[in-house]
């Protein structure tokens, strides 16, 4: 059985709610596959598998190292959506530093109450910069759009089993 | 003093409508080109704003913010590097508690960095207020600071700071002691075809051909335009010339002038040469030809002006981003009027064979390479300067001359140009297997060529214009991927992108894009051991 | 009549003909942003970039001449636009997802045609200033391609000049002819050819976004 793993980084889950409009066609998916490490099996680590995908960018420490182990165990690393592709709405966070960022959600922002920075060692350390997955390991497939429609995920994934070289048609490339 | 709007004011109805120069000038008195005085220029010329602004955010040496009361800029070409540039720097910067490109709080100092100052033969350099300060040493640098600490003017500093060598190693053709013009016109054009007289900047376009061209092109004015903007890092060849044979050059372009039937003429010079200018002030104005007027424009920081279209642009007053070619100067160059652009070089060669005719230069060279050529030698040997060599010389004989005992590699034709490996120090300069410019940068055995490499692509990424996709982006990506590999963090797949990025600045508007990726790849190519310990 | 061969079509052409104006009368397309008929062109963008008898060379302003072989759909071309399309997206900040411009953007439209899936570089998140100082009008400088339509329409159609070029290499920023550096003291108006003509979302016209649905836009 093929083995697939997914995660969300710096992401909204928004491409994972387009991976389940797949609707009746899931059912067929989860026939031919085993979800490892998912939101969808709750599995938090992840185990050798066959594919990756890997919804959003990098904004802290913890993103990176799930990243690392998703390229680590997978066969096949697909970035899927623009947030993975480059960096997204998060990294519309670049042009502030972190502390201006910091500032403005815990300290100065409108109707904040008992205003601190969270400190929590328990909480990742955040990047100075949010980067795309591609500047940190090497990404064998893309899968652009915000979120990337369903049947675009079909396509993908339908290549991906039967071992052929993804081909997305025109009419599934898009940006947004 | 009057303000800067004012001032603006009089220098235009003293130094008429060019607003590049008289931005220069504005420059010079106020450390800055203030904004009421952009606006001024702008009304007063009846341009629009942008044209004036987009001159000062494009040149080097023109700044919208106030910079220090000494404004300091380090050479940063490879030579320099070679002689201890960047220590040199750091030490200035700590001396006067400056960061770099950052103004000192009180306004004494802002210190920079600029591209090569064609100070090779006698770096580390640096330009103070845009005059050259050569043969840098921990002392110098340290008294330099000590004189800026005291507010001493540029006026009071001795005068051995500011003195420039010619180095003139080798004399050969054009060095003689050429008597005035026999042959003029149509004789003169003869000669120099006879003769195989080509353009001395690199490219070899046969001159007689480009003067006969411009003369018989359709046009209501006609001008002939000396391109003494010399900025490919290593060749300072110009500046010895403009030293010492200007009469010879301005006799050139007269001569020219005669046959094209043009009335003004322009002498460009980059702006790290502005310590000429009381020398070519005199000399022009000691010039008696009536018919013919030849007008100093400066050029003010920006290498891709040496591109005769962006040249052309920059004398116009404009940012110097090369033209759409065809169509080309000689039937629309300056104000779209036919235009001859020639190097210093050229123009000097074509007065010597108005006054000794063209066959004693026919019989130097090669078959397609007639003449000599001036090299421009730096780096590690023993007597860097100019060397006049007929074409053909091969680069061992180059280095045998200028004492590298121990070279490794020798870069042709600048930071544009080739590198070659000692496998290749057979090879010849000349049209037909080597064609330079003349700048000849050598690299002894103790040298590691990824700081070339780091060099070069990011005096491209500076120097790049901007106009188009594949130079504006690809050298900024070529310099941040040297970047990386240089500082530990590059990999096997940054080394391939280098070969990749070769091949799309090959789509580039004009020739720096083109040849921006040609020095690394060739490194890459023949030095490999060089970057492999550094890449992961 | 004189011909050139474009990817092995003979393609006639008049004197003062471009290789783009042959290849538009031909409808054998390249692709281009810079470029706009009856616009003098300038050649800036390169993604209409050919192969002629083995030399680069931009479509847009290469003249016509008899006996050319325009290579035009090779694979080594192809590539090329791919990278130069991801350029000109890593260079500034493309978030097509809050982009008014999106679904009619022409950036947008030539990458989905190239099959453009990821960035390959390393995107710069470059700083650049926004000017909603105009009742009408924005200029969102993120987006801004420094094509110069903007710069000819308004200075050539629209009689009017507002928009300039300034600065130099990754610096390159568009400007705008007031005092101020605002439009808001120019005498644009939002039915200005000038404003039409941006192929990004770098200047847009206000309270009109995202007004038709996605699945029924231009380039959906």
């Amino acid at each position: 059985m093929i083995r697939l793993a997914t995660c969300s980084l710096a992401g909204c889950f928004g491409c994972h709610m387009s991976f389940l409009d797949m609707d009746e066609r899931f059912l067929d998916l989860v026939e031919r596959v085993e979800f490892d490490r998912s939101p969808f099996t709750d599995i938090k680590s992840i185990g050798k598998c066959d594919i990756g995908l890997v919804e959003g960018g990098l904004c802290n420490e913890e993103n990176l190292a799930v990243l690392k182990k998703f390229r680590e165990n997978c066969v096949i690393l697909v970035a899927v959506g623009a947030c993975a592709i480059n960096g997204g709405i998060p990294a519309m966070r670049n042009h502030f530093s972190i502390d201006e960022c910091l500032a403005e959600a815990y300290l100065d922002g409108v109707g904040i109450e008992n205003p601190q920075i969270p400190s929590d060692p328990e909480l990742p350390v955040l990047l100075k910069k949010v980067c795309p997955v591609h500047e940190a390991v090497r990404i064998d497939y893309f899968l652009p759009g915000c979120p990337p429609s369903a049947g675009a995920f079909e396509v993908l994934l339908e290549a991906l089993l039967k071992g052929e070289t993804p081909e997305l048609p025109r009419n599934f490339i898009h940006y947004d | 003093m009057a303000s800067a709007a004012e001032h603006a004011d009089l220098l235009i109805e003293r130094m008429g409508s060019n607003p590049l120069q008289v931005l220069i000038a504005i420059q010079k008195a106020f450390n800055h080109v203030p904004g009421d005085a952009i606006c001024r220029i702008a009304s007063a010329l009846d341009l629009p704003l942008s044209r004036i602004l987009g001159d000062v955010e494009f040149y080097g040496f023109l700044s919208r913010e106030p910079l220090g009361v000494y404004s300091v800029l380090m050479s940063d070409s490879i030579t320099d590097w070679m002689l201890g540039s960047r220590e040199l720097f750091l030490r200035l910067c700590g001396n006067l508690g400056v960061s770099p490109g950052v103004t000192r709080s009180d306004g004494l100092a802002t210190v920079g960095k600029t591209s090569c100052t064609g100070m090779c033969d006698q770096g580390p350099a640096l330009l103070v207020n845009g005059i050259a300060v050569a043969n840098l040493t921990g002392d110098r640098i340290d008294a330099i600071s000590r004189l800026m600490e005291k507010k001493i003017p540029l006026v009071a500093w001795p005068d051995e700071y500011f003195h420039v060598e010619s180095n003139i190693r080798r004399r050969g053709w054009l060095f003689q002691d050429w008597e005035g013009a026999i042959f003029e016109g149509e004789a003169l054009l003869q000669e120099m075809t006879d003769a195989g007289l080509r353009g001395r900047g690199g490219a070899g376009f046969p001159t007689a051909k480009k003067w006969a061209s411009c003369r018989d092109a359709p046009g209501s004015e006609r001008y002939v335009v000396c391109n003494a903007d010399e900025g490919e890092p290593g060749t300072f060849k110009d500046r010895v010339l403009l030293q010492h044979c200007a009469g010879r050059l301005f006799e050139g372009m007269a001569l020219c002038a005669r046959i094209v039937r043009a009335k003004k003429g322009f002498l460009y010079v980059r702006g790290e040469y502005r310590y000429l200018e009381a020398h070519l002030e005199n000399l022009l104005a000691a010039r008696r030809d009536t018919d013919f007027e030849i007008e100093l424009h400066w050029g003010a920081g920006a290498y891709i002006c040496g591109e005769e279209s962006a040249l052309l642009e920059s004398i116009e007053g404009k940012r110097g981003i090369p033209r759409v070619r065809p169509p080309f100067p000689v039937t629309h160059g300056l104000h779209g009027m036919p235009t001859v652009v020639d190097n210093v070089e050229t123009f000097c060669a074509a007065s010597a064979i108005a006054a000794g005719g063209g066959r004693e230069f026919r019989s130097l060279g090669t078959a397609g390479s007639h003449g000599t050529k001036l090299l421009s030698v730096s780096g590690d040997c023993s007597r860097p300067g100019i060397y006049e060599y007929p074409f053909g010389v091969s680069v061992d004989q180059i280095l045998e001359d200028c004492g590298a005992g121990n070279a490794l590699a020798v870069q042709v034709g600048g930071a544009a140009g080739t590198c070659l490996d000692a496998s290749e120090f057979g090879r010849k300069v000349c049209f037909e297997d080597l064609p330079t410019s003349g700048s000849v940068m050598v690299f002894d055995r103790t040298r590691n060529m990824q700081e070339a490499a780091l060099n070069f692509s990011r005096f491209f990424a500076r120097e790049s214009c901007g106009f188009c996709t594949p130079c504006r982006v690809g050298t900024e990506i070529l310099a941040q991927t040297m970047e990386r590999i240089s500082e530990g963090r590059g990999t096997g797949e940054d080394i391939f992108e280098i070969g990749n990025l070769g091949n799309i600045l090959k789509a580039s508007h004009c020739g720096l894009g083109q040849s921006a990726a040609r020095a690394v790849r060739d490194m890459l190519k023949k030095f490999p051991e060089h970057f492999e310990g550094t890449v992961k | 009549m004189k011909a050139i061969s474009l990817d092995g079509i003979m393609a006639p052409f008049a004197e003062g003909h471009t290789v783009m104006d042959c290849a538009l009368a031909a409808n054998i397309p390249i692709p281009h942003l810079c470029y706009l008929p009856r616009c003098v062109p300038h050649g800036s963008c390169r993604l209409c970039t050919v192969k002629i008898d083995g030399r680069f060379a931009s479509a847009c302003t290469q003249p016509a001449m008899e006996g050319q072989h325009v290579e035009i759909d090779t694979e080594e071309l192809r590539q090329l636009r791919l990278s130069l399309l991801r350029m000109l997206f890593v260079e500034g900040n493309h978030y097509c997802p809050s982009c008014e411009k999106s679904g009619s953007c022409r950036l947008q439209k030539a990458a989905y045609d190239e099959g453009m899936l990821d960035l390959h570089y390393r995107p710069w998140y470059p700083k650049r200033e926004m000017d909603a100082s105009h009742p009408d009008i924005l200029i969102d400088r993120d987006r801004c391609i420094f094509c110069e339509l903007c710069v000819k329409a308004s200075r050539d159609v629209d009689g009017k000049n507002i928009f300039g070029i300034s600065g130099r290499g990754t610096d390159t920023r568009l400007v705008v002819n007031s005092k101020s550096g605002l439009l808001a003291d120019t005498d644009i108006s939002a039915q200005d050819r000038a404003v039409e003509v941006c192929p990004v979302g770098a200047i847009l016209v206000k309270g009109l976004g995202f007004e038709i649905p996605i699945g029924k836009r231009l380039y959906d």
